[in-house]
């Protein structure tokens, strides 16, 4: 066990299932020689050679598109795209592509890309390096998309993702690289150092996909959320006071429906949370499975905060993002309510 | 004060009721181009995108350095290829008149192209094709009646009932699956191409789309990746004159020859006489040894024109001349690659006639045959759980779950 925050666990992952297979190839702006603009591609490309760690053009679109011709000729591929923002030059290949050569050539053909891609906000990066598009790629039939939300996680779902003959969406929070974040811009940033899911194995172990995980057991409330605000909503649920049990989702396509429904059965009570704009948002699908599976065991409407439907305003950040108040605020409606 | 609007709107030389007018079109002599040494620097071949390379001349001779000189047995094979591919054309465009398969696309005019091109390949090299390319399917070994059940969706359909009609693949035979997105298989092809350069094997990569496509910001990702890696690719745009209804200068056809496009990449481009399987053959010939020799990217356009129409959705009438295709200066590829070997005492008019009755034969029992195993609406039909599976590589529960919903309502249905 190691110490890691993570971008050293990502890139872990990357030196781990590279070093197991040789089929393994990254590609992507800046993660070759430079090792990334957020360093999670560091020191491979000295490690395995510029044949395995590929500088690419500014080009998403090209990027996605050799990406599955390099699939499809037996490697295993993962793009990075800098930023989750300029992934829509590639969207026409991820999702009338990379998405349905399985099923399109009844399994002839497929390609095992993973698309890596930091988003989310939290930095000061405004509407071009804020965004969370996960919702836009969870409503593809055809590929997997996961957000993590730790070192732990990130790692072994990465390894799970590279290994996976289906295309992963991979989404990293850049705001929880370096540090989990509570959703308090006031206070001083905090490391991976002190946090249990820093503790990360050295070698290979995998994070299986399609599996959440509950961060906090209690049974006053059900949170269900990924990403940076699993952290936010542990830190709301002590600021309001309730005994909550928290779901990261890690997966969200496909969805651990069964975890989500134990969890709500349980607690009779649901808020859906994420960083993403709300209108058709992934917590919208959420909402609709809660309803769905647990109608009978609610015993209060189910509660969503989100980012407005707004672009991410660069000067409001923080009235933008849900913050702890903003949780706490939605766990009080869903306390409160019959 | 305004000016009147001075926005350059292109227009083709003709449209219907027009006298039809190739006077746009720059031909070269056959036999005038010069053939440069496979592994000559790109910035000396400049010259290939401006002319037109031809080999067989308006009196079926075979002229100049570019000639393949092909065996007589070869030219022979390549012109059943031809003469089947349009028989085939023939008799599925007849299917979709009557109502038996819901699509369909010819490639009359362009069958050149496919077996030109295809047979100037090795087996181990990777096919993109775009949806034309039904010749090089059949010209890799794909069967009639395969090819027929994938257009009916029927029990034999590779496809298993997933992709409209002529939408091919051919895995085994190391032909890719057709996307109905335009060009987005160039950067596939490329990245084909990057993987066998990875890997150390001197297998190439090759990928066609039409002279429309080329306005596709695919087709700028795939010559920008083959360029800056020097992929072992060739790259092939097929201008036949027309997308549906915009003729090449809505894709800026009018300023310079589409094989120019590498150019400023230092992707040499060859510009061919697609008509002419000599041609063909010869210049995808000399790309493929030149990207197999680590020479990179060769960007050749097919100078040629789409005989009929669009697909079966369109009628052409409505926006070029009726009587354009016979004005166009290059012919028809079938016929001039006949003429050739009649007149090299090759081959006969009685022998082609037999050769059009035997396919005619083959097509329409391999129509009877296919048939048998279903159409859309003749039993036997596909089996309706097929619809779940192929999304991921394992069936997750959600998609487990929906399909027994269906099944629940409708029950199975073969």
């Amino acid at each position: 066990m190691s110490r890691m925050n993570m971008i050293q666990a990502i890139n872990s992952a990357h030196d781990v299932i590279m070093e197991k297979d040789p089929s393994v190839v990254v590609l992507g702006q800046d993660v070759g020689y430079f090792g990334g603009v957020f360093r999670c591609t560091d020191g491979l490309q000295k490690k395995y050679g510029e044949h395995r760690v590929i500088d690419a053009p500014i080009a998403e679109g090209g990027i996605v598109g050799v990406a599955i011709g390099l699939g499809v000729n037996g490697l295993r591929p993962v793009a990075e795209i800098q930023f989750a923002d300029y992934i829509y030059p590639g969207f026409d290949q991820i999702v009338s592509e990379l998405s349905r050569l399985r099923y399109r050539s009844a399994g002839e053909f497929f390609s095992p890309v993973t698309i890596r891609t930091p988003c989310g906000g939290g930095i000061r990066g405004g509407q071009t390096h804020s965004q969370s598009p996960e919702g836009i790629f969870t409503h593809i039939s055809g590929i997997k998309t996961v957000m993590v939300s730790n070192p732990y996680d990130a790692k072994g779902l990465l390894i799970s993702a590279i290994e996976s003959d289906d295309p992963v969406v991979f989404f990293e929070p850049k705001r929880i690289y370096n540090g989990p974040f509570d959703g308090d811009p006031d206070k001083p940033s905090v490391s991976w150092a002190s946090h249990p899911r820093g503790e990360v194995p050295e070698g290979y172990y995998t994070v299986p996909l399609g599996k959440a995980d509950i961060v906090e057991q209690g049974d006053d409330l059900t949170i269900i959320t990924y990403g940076t605000i699993v952290h936010v909503a542990q830190a709301a649920a002590k600021l309001a006071g309730v005994n909550a049990e928290i779901i990261d989702l890690r997966t969200l396509m496909p969805l651990d429906v069964e975890t989500i429904r134990k969890s709500v059965e349980k607690t009779g009570r649901a808020l859906v949370a994420h960083e993403a704009t709300r209108f058709c948002g992934y917590g919208a699908e959420l909402v609709a499975t809660v309803q769905e599976e647990c109608f009978w065991h609610l015993e209060a409407p189910i509660e969503r905060v989100t980012g407005w439907d707004t672009p991410y305003p660069h000067a409001f950040e923080w009235q933008y993002f849900p913050v702890q108040k903003r949780l706490a605020a939605g766990i009080r409606k869903v306390m409160e309510a019959a | 004060m305004s000016e009147k609007p001075y926005l350059h709107i292109p227009h083709p030389a003709a449209r219907p009721g027009e006298e039809p007018d190739f006077g746009y079109l720059k031909l070269s002599a056959a036999g005038s181009v010069k053939r440069p040494a496979v592994d000559t620097r790109a910035s000396r071949l400049d010259y290939l995108a401006q002319g037109l390379v031809r080999v067989l001349d308006d009196d079926h001779n075979a002229l100049g350095p570019w000639d393949p000189k092909l065996d007589a047995e070869k030219l022979t094979e390549a012109l059943k290829y031809m003469t089947l591919t349009r028989a085939y054309d023939e008799r599925m465009l007849r299917m979709q008149r009557q109502g038996k398969v819901t699509f369909y696309i010819q490639s009359l005019g362009e069958e050149a192209v496919s077996i030109g091109q295809g047979m100037a390949f090795e087996a181990e090299d990777m096919m993109f094709p775009a949806y034309r390319n039904q010749g090089l399917y059949i010209l890799r070994g794909t069967g009639l009646v395969e090819m027929m059940c994938q257009c009916l969706s029927n029990t034999r359909d590779m496809c298993k009932g997933r992709q409209m009609p002529i939408f091919y693949q051919n895995r085994k035979n190391n032909v890719f699956t057709i996307s109905g997105n335009l060009a987005t298989q160039y950067p596939h092809a490329v990245g084909w191409a990057m993987g066998a350069a990875i890997k150390g094997e001197r297998h190439v990569a090759s990928s066609w789309l039409g002279d429309g496509s080329t306005a596709e910001a695919d087709f700028h990702y795939a010559l920008t990746f083959a360029a800056v890696y020097n992929a072992p690719v060739v790259l092939n745009v097929v201008n036949n004159q027309w997308a549906i209804s915009t003729f090449q200068g809505f894709a800026g056809g009018e300023r310079r020859p589409f094989a120019a496009r590498g150019l400023g990449l230092g992707v040499p481009g060859i510009r061919v006489d697609g008509n002419d399987l000599l041609a063909t053959y010869a210049v995808t010939k000399w790309a493929a040894d030149r990207a197999r020799s680590g020479g990179g990217p060769t960007l050749i356009e097919l100078v040629t024109y789409r005989g009929g129409a669009h697909s079966t959705s369109d009628d052409p009438s409505r926006y070029r001349p009726k009587e354009e295709w016979q004005a166009f200066p290059l012919g028809d590829p079938l016929e001039r690659l006949k003429q050739h070997l009649i007149k090299q005492g090759h081959w006969s008019g009685d022998q082609h006639e037999a050769l059009e009755q035997e396919y005619r034969t083959k097509v329409t029992e391999a129509w009877k045959e296919a048939v048998s195993y279903g159409t859309l609406t003749e039993p036997p039909f596909l089996n309706v759980d097929l619809m779940f599976e192929d999304v991921f590589a394992e069936m997750p529960d959600h998609l487990k779950r929906q399909q027994q919903e269906l099944l629940d309502i409708f029950g199975a249905s073969s």
